[in-house]
């Protein structure tokens, strides 16, 4: 392992909760419908997330819990059915519907998996019922799809069938483009988790070699290693290298020669690598600061320093799993400051002191820092655009170096107006 | 429990963060978990704001709820204290942190600080944005006023005469995420001047500590937006005696009526009445020949209570449109917009669910929509205009360009705004009157954007929806070839009118003869 200084911070945080997962959860797999047992909050939280009001009708709503709910649980449970019913009737293409529960619901220990057993068996053969929790006193952000995925798995039948099973949200065109130059290297039998549909799970099993494509799913990781799913350990597929690497510990898994796989792979990447210089020539040596809120921050600094050249000040992650980012941070440079959890103002005072050229952060955060004159990236924006693979790498660089590029445009002085 | 898709109205602390974001040298601590943070982004982002909200967040997990949440509620009112330094503190909790029941409020009052605390208890399971807003700046007031209660003589209107200066009003309830109170200030403190009134505060948008402290400076308050100073007007009034207004210039004639009341509070004569006319162009406007085409235009309307009492207003005396509904989430509003509505012969809508409000839009058939974001959508989704009256906010609701709603410019603003997504009356002519040029074929149609308007779509989205038209009534190739000569803004309606025509008289079979019968029948 590198020389990698752990931080540990506790304090305010300006994170987004496990609840905002939904919003792209909810496009993945459009035949399921997420029910936030939760507060008013809940329900003007996700609708802040998700663009204030994009959608006409969206796959997610919010139960809002009122004082009668509080007073008796017993009532709750009832008043939950009848909630479910009603959305049960408006929306009979419904397949799956998620209960999710909510920091209030948490509190006031609503339990969801006993509704949620009830409504199986009442809705059996018409709709499924999983439930896990967003809550913001459990869950930050991103965890909030692990919830989702680690519910899904007690229903997925096995199989000892050879399988290679790609975990974690993709944008379509990335799974398709994955697919293909995995039965390129000569795996043939590939399979996504989450589905497209929510009814079309994979089955797992003892031969089910999980290769994950996001870094926040450490319970979906536990509980497939429980079923005897073999986990692949490599570093992400985000930018040449990460997915390089990745492809390569696929291929050793499934005992492809690593030469094949660079034949394969060999243009695809001196092709990115010429996408990747325009943006490289902004990004070198250009001084970033990750704040926390995705996970994916380890990956991208990664990148942003191995392949664009970026120096990077301090990489903070709401969670760190050691075990589950070892790869990725073996690639990280000597010296990087990685800092978990957040004093959130403590954070800004060093991000101001540094006074970086690039702030990835939250969106509450976001046009503060610029009104300060420091450039920034919302951190929200990777977990909506496809960025992962080798295509994507300069893609990826383009999300960072068009800030940059856009204050360029904006502080010059080219038109002479004497 | 209530099943919400889209919600009208945030949770009352995001009422209290609006308070304390408008306001300078204020901070709130807000006992709640990491989620809630979440609500810095609608100022940051939906308002384009620069700073941050004055917020400090206790940000509890689940492993401090074992432990004592207290200290740690403590711990932030500290560090937040020491800081950012405030002149005055508000504490409240969300939702969360109401069923643990920490106080702290309570905490931070004991806790020996020298500023003014107020102790924000705002119920969260029952209670709303506006509310929350309302409630904050209540105590507030309340709070740094309380002192000068006793010791201060009702305050007269007319002791500006008795100090030999021009009378001083308070503009009260502009904040921020209200719909375009920032212009809406400007607007009326130039109008206050140019009749020779001065401006005390303006409060919460852009007040401290110290300028709630200096309220009982003006003769009477301006209560600009209900919603959120009503209740602190009231309090003024009672305590102090300072009279307010009631009247919301929004339109001409209200914009008239706020400028006489002003003046009969302050009991200072109207120097220039017969210029008030001319100081929009809305009046004219809608006189000149092009807005012809207004008169009856069907226009169904939802939104907060003053925005859309207003727009009713406006809507019929200022524009001839046909209010054919009205409605408001605002359950505080509820009383007054019932009673517009039945001035205007209709049941009003009182609800927050914008499917309902959806349903009711659908069954009144309108030719405009002035509602909210989410009446935007579901306008879009029924291919009928729409142009935005009222909060929730939207980023587009947050111009650039100066763009009041009230006053004389605020006319012209709603002329602009509400007639633009509308076919000007020009267009429409033209459009009537080559309708039958192939430019107008299906498919050439305004920049509008109609979605299913053509025949094909209308026809089709029924037979989908009811597996056959309405109680069997059957569209024959001639009525069907009559219905594609209709101009598409008008075929909806058209169709509507020909199968409710033929239920009443029984026609089995719509052709063409049928629909130039409806037309008689309902001309």
């Amino acid at each position: 392992m590198s020389k990698v200084e752990f931080n540990k911070e506790t304090g305010p945080r300006e994170v987004f909760c496990g609840l905002t997962s939904i919003v792209w959860l909810h496009r993945r797999m459009p035949d399921a419908f997420f029910l936030v047992v939760g507060s008013r909050t809940c329900a003007h939280l996700i609708q802040s997330a998700a663009g204030v009001m994009i959608f006409a009708e969206p796959r997610f709503g919010t139960a809002i819990l009122e004082e009668k709910d509080l007073a008796g649980l017993a009532d709750a449970h009832e008043e939950l059915d009848r909630v479910v019913n009603d959305l049960i009737a408006r929306r009979p293409e419904i397949k799956t519907l998620f209960l999710v529960g909510s920091c209030p619901s948490e509190v006031i220990k609503l339990d969801l998996a006993t509704v949620a057993e009830k409504l199986n068996k009442r809705f059996l053969g018409q709709v499924r019922f999983v439930n896990y929790s967003g809550s913001g006193i459990e869950t930050t952000f991103t965890q909030g799809e692990d919830g989702a995925l680690k519910a899904l798995i007690p229903l997925m039948e096995s199989s000892n069938e050879e399988k290679l099973l790609l975990v974690g949200t993709l944008a379509n065109n990335v799974e398709d483009r994955f697919k293909k130059i995995f039965k390129n290297l000569g795996i043939s039998n590939i399979e996504s988790f989450p589905p497209r549909q929510s009814t079309e799970l994979p089955k797992i099993g003892k031969n089910t070699k999980v290769l994950l494509t996001q870094p926040y799913l450490s319970d979906t990781v536990r509980d497939l290693k429980h079923r005897g799913c073999e986990i692949i350990s490599a570093p992400f597929p985000l930018g040449i290298e990460g997915s390089t690497e990745w492809f390569l510990a696929a291929a050793k898994a499934f005992k492809i020669n690593e030469l094949k796989v660079h034949e394969i792979i060999s243009p695809l990447i001196d092709r990115a690598k010429l996408a990747l210089e325009s943006h490289k020539e902004i990004l070198k040596g250009k001084r970033l600061f990750l704040l926390p809120e995705s996970q994916l921050e380890i990956s991208l600094a990664r990148f942003l320093h191995n392949e664009c050249e970026m120096d990077l000040i301090e990489v903070g992650t709401p969670y760190l799993n050691k075990d589950l980012m070892k790869e990725e941070i073996n690639l990280l440079p000597d010296n990087t400051k990685i800092v978990e959890g957040q004093h959130v103002e403590k954070q800004l005072d060093r991000v101001r002191e540094s006074n970086p050229d690039l702030v990835v952060c939250g969106m509450g955060l976001a046009n503060p820092l610029e009104a300060e004159g420091i450039s920034t990236k919302w951190s929200i924006e990777m977990v909506f655009s496809p960025i992962h693979g080798i295509d994507q790498a300069a893609d990826l660089a383009g999300l960072f170096s068009k800030p940059l590029r856009r204050n360029q445009i904006l502080t010059t002085k080219t038109l002479v107006t004497h | 429990m209530e099943l919400t898709l889209w919600t009208y109205e945030g949770p009352p602390h995001v009422g209290a963060m609006r308070i304390a974001s408008s306001m300078k040298d204020i901070h709130y601590v807000l006992h709640a978990p990491q989620g809630d943070t979440y609500a810095d982004l609608l100022f940051t982002m939906i308002e384009r704001r620069g700073q941050r909200p004055p917020v400090t967040y206790t940000t509890f997990q689940a492993r401090d709820l074992g432990g004592d949440t207290a200290e740690l509620v403590k711990k932030n009112i500290k560090e937040a204290v020491e800081r950012f330094k405030p002149k005055t503190l508000l504490v409240g909790e969300s939702c969360t942190a109401e069923l643990i029941q920490d106080q702290p409020g309570a905490l931070a009052k004991g806790m020996g600080f020298d500023m003014p605390i107020v102790n924000l208890e705002l119920p969260a399971y029952s209670k709303k944005e506006n509310w929350g807003a309302s409630e904050t700046f209540y105590q507030l007031t309340r709070t740094l006023l309380k002192e000068k209660v006793s010791s201060s003589e009702k305050i007269s209107p007319l002791r500006w005469k008795e100090l030999g200066r021009r009378p001083k009003v308070n503009i009260l309830g502009p904040s921020l995420l209200g719909f375009r109170c920032r212009d809406d200030v400007i607007e009326i403190q130039r109008i206050l001047s140019e009749q020779g009134i001065d401006t005390n505060v303006v409060a919460p948008l852009g007040a401290s500590p110290d300028d709630i402290e200096r309220l009982i400076d003006a003769e009477i308050n301006i209560c600009l937006y209900p919603e959120i100073a009503e209740a602190s007007c009231e309090w003024l009034k009672r305590n102090f005696g300072m009279e307010y207004t009631n009247t919301i210039p929004i339109g001409i004639k209200n914009t008239i009526e706020f400028i006489n009341e002003v003046h009969n509070k302050l009991n200072l004569p109207l120097t220039n009445k017969e210029e008030l006319e001319n100081k929009s162009k809305l009046p004219w406007y809608s006189k000149s020949v092009d807005s012809n085409y207004l008169t009856g235009k069907r226009v169904f309307i939802f939104g907060d209570g003053t925005h859309a009492i207003a727009a009713a207003k406006i809507a019929k005396e200022e524009l001839g449109f046909e209010v054919v509904g009205l409605g408001t989430y605002s359950r505080e509003m509820a009383r007054q917009v019932r009673a517009t509505a039945k001035d205007l012969n209709l049941e009003a809508l009182i609800t927050n669910n914008y499917l309902e409000v959806e349903d009711a839009m659908k069954k009144a058939a309108p030719e405009l929509v002035l509602g909210t974001q989410m009446e935007r959508h579901s306008a879009k989704r029924l291919g009928i205009p729409c142009s935005v009256i009222s909060t929730p906010m939207h980023v587009q609701d947050v111009p650039a360009r100066y763009s009041p709603q009230m006053g004389w410019e605020g006319a012209n603003v709603i002329f602009d705004d509400w007639v633009h997504p509308l076919m000007m009356g020009l267009e429409e002519h033209l459009i009537d009157m080559f309708k039958h040029d192939f430019e107008f074929v299906d498919g050439h149609q305004s920049h509008l954007g109609h979605t299913a308007t053509n025949t094909k779509d209308i026809l089709n989205s029924d037979e989908k929806k009811e597996n056959n038209p309405k109680e069997g009534i059957i569209w024959t190739e001639s009525g069907r070839a009559e219905l594609t000569k209709v101009p598409f803004f008008v075929r909806g309606k058209v169709k509507t009118n020909t199968e409710k025509y033929a239920i009443l008289r029984g026609i089995p079979e719509i052709n063409d003869e049928t629909l130039y019968d409806a037309k008689a029948y309902f001309s």
